[in-house]
């Protein structure tokens, strides 16, 4: 069931679009930001909200990179592997976190407290390597850097 | 030289408020339009300035407008999408606008808006731009309080609304169709064209679709005039240009100059290679651009010279390969980003970027065979331009056939040593 906040939130969201499916990928995100992610369950009920099929709905959220279909950790750790950030040592970086987290990518820590993901290009290529940890950027990566990071959300 | 783009720009990071952008001339030329220019008079204001789109395709502002419906029976709402959706590899210049002075891109927004008679715009984000997507929404809060945005905007009986989708992250999502599609709330599929989204875009409605760095242009041009807008360029393009530099300089950065300044120019900028490296290649604006070499860096740096070169300038976002940096590896890192994003929409691209890239991380790998590089450059043929439905697929195979070109004995050392000679 979705809860009376999140409908709210979805139909002002939906008052901005002339055509009420627009809010699709907006409502996905107004969930997932309350919840985590979306599972089997929400998907059935935002589609029914949405009046569309889960199979449709499920076409459109395991296309978009930000939609996570499984469960994810408190944080969610987002590595840049795209060109600029490779040329810059993101394969250093990788390897430290795979290291410290003790998860390899695309894996959540015993703990529930990170996900390792990556991600592509984060548009800060001037301070390449860079990362993402929930909503905030982290820019000029080293791994001693990384490790202050990650304490941060301990 | 002037710095249009970013002279309001603060030191110390935050961004330009509403009363300090309009202390600085900002929101005049919205007044100036919308008191004494005829919709048709700013359009034509914007052609003479020879402003190209700077989302990389470089399509003429002006023209781009004019072709869309005009007069009392021209269909309604038409709508105005600014493409913020910076997710070409390697480009970093409209997260500038966006976060430091997003008046300047609202006003820009507005005034093709009025250009075009239009209801409303809608300004794409990517999902990982929190930092932007905060700041223009509280611009736009600012904009509406003061009367610049809503009904019968500064007393002129022109309308308009503007709105912000925050998107969940797909390259296709840059791809304009493929944007309408992400913004119906749809897969990011492209469709096909024509019918051109100037005439059936978003919601079937005729849609302009602009960058970033291209609306922000506009109240300057509208300001001071298309003479002085084209004054500013070094070439036939009008303007300045954000230009940027990453990769293995002294100094990566981001730098407002006129457009046409040369490639060399702008890696001085950058405090040239670091201490024992030397430049290799360049891929001159973004991830979907061909490589050129040390023999180009006085070709300048404008849609028609970087073609004549051999690639495009693209974003102007510049990423430097030295020496000590597998090119192999940096084009399997490519082909990679393309193959993962292609939306599988059509078979050239789905299957030509993976077989691509499977072939590259073979050679890079140790593991190519003979054969492998006519393999790799028919790939480039089989998803040119006219064989695939966007231009994704084209897109990836720009630095893929160029690498072929300028690294053929880095990549047929790989296979010939069976492993790669920087130790990857």
């Amino acid at each position: 069931m979705l809860t009376p906040e999140e409908r709210a939130e979805i139909e002002a969201e939906a008052a901005h679009y002339p055509d009420r499916k627009s809010v699709t990928i907006d409502a996905m995100r107004i969930v997932q930001r309350r919840r985590g992610w979306v599972s089997d369950e929400t998907l059935r009920d935002l589609a029914e909200f949405l009046e569309m099929t889960p199979d449709d709905l499920d076409g459109i959220a395991t296309f978009y990179n930000l939609i996570y279909r499984k469960p994810v950790g408190r944080h969610v750790i987002t590595v840049c592997d795209s060109v600029s950030c490779w040329i810059m040592g993101y394969g250093r970086i990788r390897e430290h976190l795979i290291k410290q987290l003790g998860i390899g990518m695309g894996e959540t820590t015993p703990d529930g407290r990170f996900t390792l993901l990556p991600i592509v290009c984060l548009g800060a290529c001037d301070h390449a390597p860079v990362m993402m940890v929930d909503d905030d950027t982290h820019l000029d990566l080293t791994p001693e850097k990384v490790d202050r990071i990650l304490e941060r959300y301990r | 030289m002037e710095t249009p783009l970013t002279a309001r720009m603060r030191k110390d990071g935050e961004p330009v408020g509403l009363e300090e952008y309009e202390r600085a001339g900002g929101y005049r030329a919205l007044r100036k339009a919308l008191r004494g220019m005829m919709p048709a008079e700013v359009i034509a204001e914007v052609k003479d300035s020879a402003l190209r789109g700077r989302g990389g395709a470089g399509f003429g502002t002006g023209l781009k407008w004019s072709l869309v419906p005009a007069g009392p029976d021209a269909p309604r709402p038409k709508y105005i999408v600014a493409n913020g959706d910076e997710m070409e590899p390697g480009t970093f210049k409209d997260r500038l606008i966006l976060e430091h002075d997003p008046h300047e891109f609202i006003e820009g927004i507005l005034l093709a808006g009025y250009a075009i008679e239009g209801a409303a715009g809608y300004i794409f984000l990517r999902g990982e731009y929190t930092v932007a997507g905060e700041r223009v929404r509280k611009a736009l809060a600012e904009a509406r309080a003061a009367g610049y945005i809503g009904r019968n905007i500064l007393g002129s009986g022109f309308d308009f609304e503007v709105h912000v989708h925050m998107s969940a992250g797909r390259y296709m999502c840059g791809e304009e169709t493929g944007l309408l599609n992400a913004l119906e709330g749809r897969r990011a599929n492209p469709r096909a064209k024509p019918p051109f989204p100037v005439v059936s875009g978003v919601w079937g409605k005729p849609t302009v679709i602009n960058n970033v760095e291209t609306l922000a242009c506009v109240p300057h041009i509208i300001a001071n005039g298309a003479a002085w807008f084209k004054g500013l360029s070094k070439s036939a393009d009008g303007g300045t240009k954000l230009y940027g530099v990453s990769g293995k300089v002294k100094r990566p950065g981001l730098w407002e100059l006129p457009m046409g300044t040369t490639v060399r120019e702008i890696l001085d900028l950058a405090g040239g290679m670091r201490d024992g490296l030397k430049l290799r290649g360049f891929l001159p604006g973004g991830a979907s651009t061909d490589f050129l070499t040390g023999e180009h860096l006085d070709v300048k740096m404008d849609f028609t010279e970087v073609q004549k070169a051999g690639s495009r300038m693209g974003t102007g976002t510049m990423i430097v390969l030295d020496d000590r940096t597998c090119p192999v590896g940096m084009t399997w890192n490519l082909e990679h980003f393309f193959a993962q994003e292609s939306c599988g929409w059509c078979t050239p691209c789905w299957s030509g970027l993976g077989w691509a890239e499977r072939l590259l991380a073979a050679i890079e790998g140790g593991r190519g065979e003979p054969g492998d590089l006519e393999k790799l450059a028919g790939i480039t043929k089989f998803v040119a331009p006219g064989n695939t439905f966007c231009a994704l697929a084209p897109g990836a195979a720009e630095p893929l056939q160029s690498a072929l070109k300028y690294f053929r004995e880095d990549f047929e050392r790989h296979i010939r040593e069976k492993r790669c000679p920087w130790g990857a």
